[in-house]
């Protein structure tokens, strides 16, 4: 893993500098400043409401912000037009939570759609990268099935081959380790890694689960209430003196340590069994 | 004092009624502006869309063909087949007062082509095809499908709305001119077999009877309840918010929605089409 010194040597590919936005009266990020480099994961934390889902939707082109500026590969975001936009999307990927697969379309169609879409490719062709993605994510052999007959894991992992299908150079992942379990969490923190080492690309991922942060993470930005606490490789984040962090960091180790008997005894009004 | 404090609730009930109907009002002109341009921004992407490399492809067309026309040939020959018969029997009851039963022929012929047949398929329409692109709309947005055709570079309107615009409009003229044929056979069967008339001496005083127009009058409906009913299925399915309750909620309301405005829409059409 390369340093934070390291790191912030490459160009910058996504740069955000006092970005403020509003949904209504409300201000909900305040004047973010960040700089994600060449080739880093950079994972993006934060409790629910912290504004980190916001954040994404931001960089992604998805929401219009009130002030400030993106700039994605050089290109300024803000005051891009639909069709400018369209073009850029080219260059970026992105897995969602819910992996926003398209259910009337196989496995194999949803992870070919960018390709049928935005190249001249033949089918075979096609039908090739297609198949070189799923075994990529070890999914090959699943491409005739629908989305509803895949596990969570196996639909996080096809949003995945879709989003790198062609190639991005930018990944940008919503919550992927959400709702499975420690095992298939792992696999897909690992496919991150991977996707980093073997394709070379830049990640941006979102997430609230601590252990998929540390990971994974090259450098950490810790959002709380729409204001970026700090940005930092693994080790600065966890020895942050900053109280408000720590708190963030000690409320995962709080909700660890109860125990499932004392849990539901507490609850049946029984005794505990050990 | 007790007048006022006896009319301040009154006030504010009036206050609030009146300002749900504000609310209400706004909303109906704000869904219909969104309807509007989404229709334009359908007809910008269909011209321009192979020049911006966003080409609209003929499979989703032909699948959305497929599942707004032909899936539903036997409902609409079911259904249109008993309204002609249904009107046939009310026909010649009435008839049969003035001892003018065979006039049934002009009743049927007219009633069907300029009338019932539209209505009945775009009421028919509307509830099977609708209904199914709110529902789609609805938990498309919800699972952020709509999200990840953005993020891809795929403009929603170019590839969800546009193909069910296309086939809706070649469809649903389609299944009206179907429901012609079979409604006017079905009433056909009924009156030969009450007034011992052939086959034959129906279709002549049909054909007789009928001209190019009454035909057009139909057909030119369909289009606009077509026009109608994938502009309402689109707005209702984008406005969802909420799970599975919410999905439920846009398709009723689309439903509801597409069958008013079919209904509101066929008097007006009547009532100019009849002037003069």
């Amino acid at each position: 893993m390369a340093s934070a010194g390291e790191i912030e040597e490459r160009p910058a590919v996504i740069e955000v500098s006092n970005l403020v936005t509003h949904y209504g009266d409300r201000e909900i990020l305040h004047g973010i400043d960040m700089t994600i480099h060449e080739g880093e994961i950079m994972v993006i934390m934060g409790g629910s409401g912290s504004g980190k889902t916001t954040l994404l939707r931001h960089l992604l082109g998805l929401e219009k912000a009130t002030s400030g500026s993106i700039k994605l590969l050089g290109q300024e975001l803000t005051t891009m037009s639909e069709f400018e936009l369209y073009e850029l999307a080219k260059k970026t990927g992105v897995a969602f939570q819910s992996g926003a697969l398209f259910s009337s379309m196989t496995v194999g169609e949803n992870v070919m759609l960018p390709l049928v879409e935005h190249t001249r490719l033949d089918r075979e062709t096609m039908e090739i990268m297609m198949r070189i993605k799923l075994e990529i994510m070890k999914l090959a052999g699943f491409e005739d099935l629908t989305p509803a007959e895949l596990s969570g894991g196996m639909i996080k992992r096809t949003a995945f081959a879709r989003a790198v299908i062609m190639d991005p150079t930018i990944l940008f992942a919503d919550e992927p380790s959400a709702g499975l379990d420690p095992v298939v969490s792992r696999t897909v923190d690992e496919l991150i890694l991977d996707l980093r080492d073997a394709m070379r690309m830049t990640i941006v991922v979102v997430t609230h689960e601590l252990d998929s942060a540390f990971r994974i993470a090259d450098r950490i930005t810790v959002l709380d209430k729409g204001t970026i606490l700090t940005i930092g490789t693994v080790d600065e984040v966890k020895n942050s003196p900053n109280q408000r962090i720590q708190n963030l960091l000690n409320r995962r180790f709080e909700e660890e340590e109860i125990d499932p008997d004392e849990y539901l005894a507490r609850l049946t009004g029984n005794e505990v069994k050990h | 004092m007790a007048v006022s404090e006896g009319s301040q609730p009154r006030d504010s009930v009036l206050i609030r009624a009146a300002t749900r109907v504000g609310k209400s009002t706004i909303r109906v002109f704000e869904s219909a502006g969104f309807g509007a341009s989404l229709m334009a921004e359908a007809v910008y992407w269909l011209i321009m869309g192979r020049r911006k490399g966003q080409v609209v492809r003929p499979q989703p067309v032909f699948a959305e063909m497929m599942d707004v026309g032909v899936r539903a040939i036997p409902i609409v020959t079911l259904l249109s087949t008993a309204i002609g018969i249904m009107l046939a029997i009310q026909g010649i009851y009435q008839l049969k007062r003035f001892g003018a039963e065979e006039q049934v022929v002009f009743g049927v012929a007219f009633g069907m082509t300029r009338e019932f047949a539209p209505l009945i398929t775009g009421i028919l329409v509307a509830g099977r095809s609708g209904s199914a692109l709110a529902a789609r709309l609805g938990t498309m947005t919800i699972n952020q499908e709509v999200d990840a055709l953005r993020v891809m570079g795929l403009n929603p309107v170019r590839f969800l709305v546009v193909p069910s615009l296309i086939a809706m409009m070649i469809m649903v003229p389609a299944l009206v001119l179907w429901a012609d044929v079979v409604s006017l056979f079905g009433a056909g069967l009924y009156i030969s077999a009450e007034l011992g008339m052939t086959m034959t001496a129906y279709f002549q005083q049909t054909l007789d009877v009928l001209v190019v127009g009454d035909i057009m009058h139909g057909i030119q409906k369909s289009v606009i309840f077509a026009a109608l009913v994938t502009v309402i299925g689109i707005v209702d399915g984008a406005s969802v918010e909420g799970g599975a309750e919410g999905v439920g909620r846009v398709t009723t309301n689309a439903v509801v929605h597409s069958i008013s405005a079919i209904i509101l829409t066929d008097m007006l059409f009547a009532f100019a089409t009849t002037r003069g």
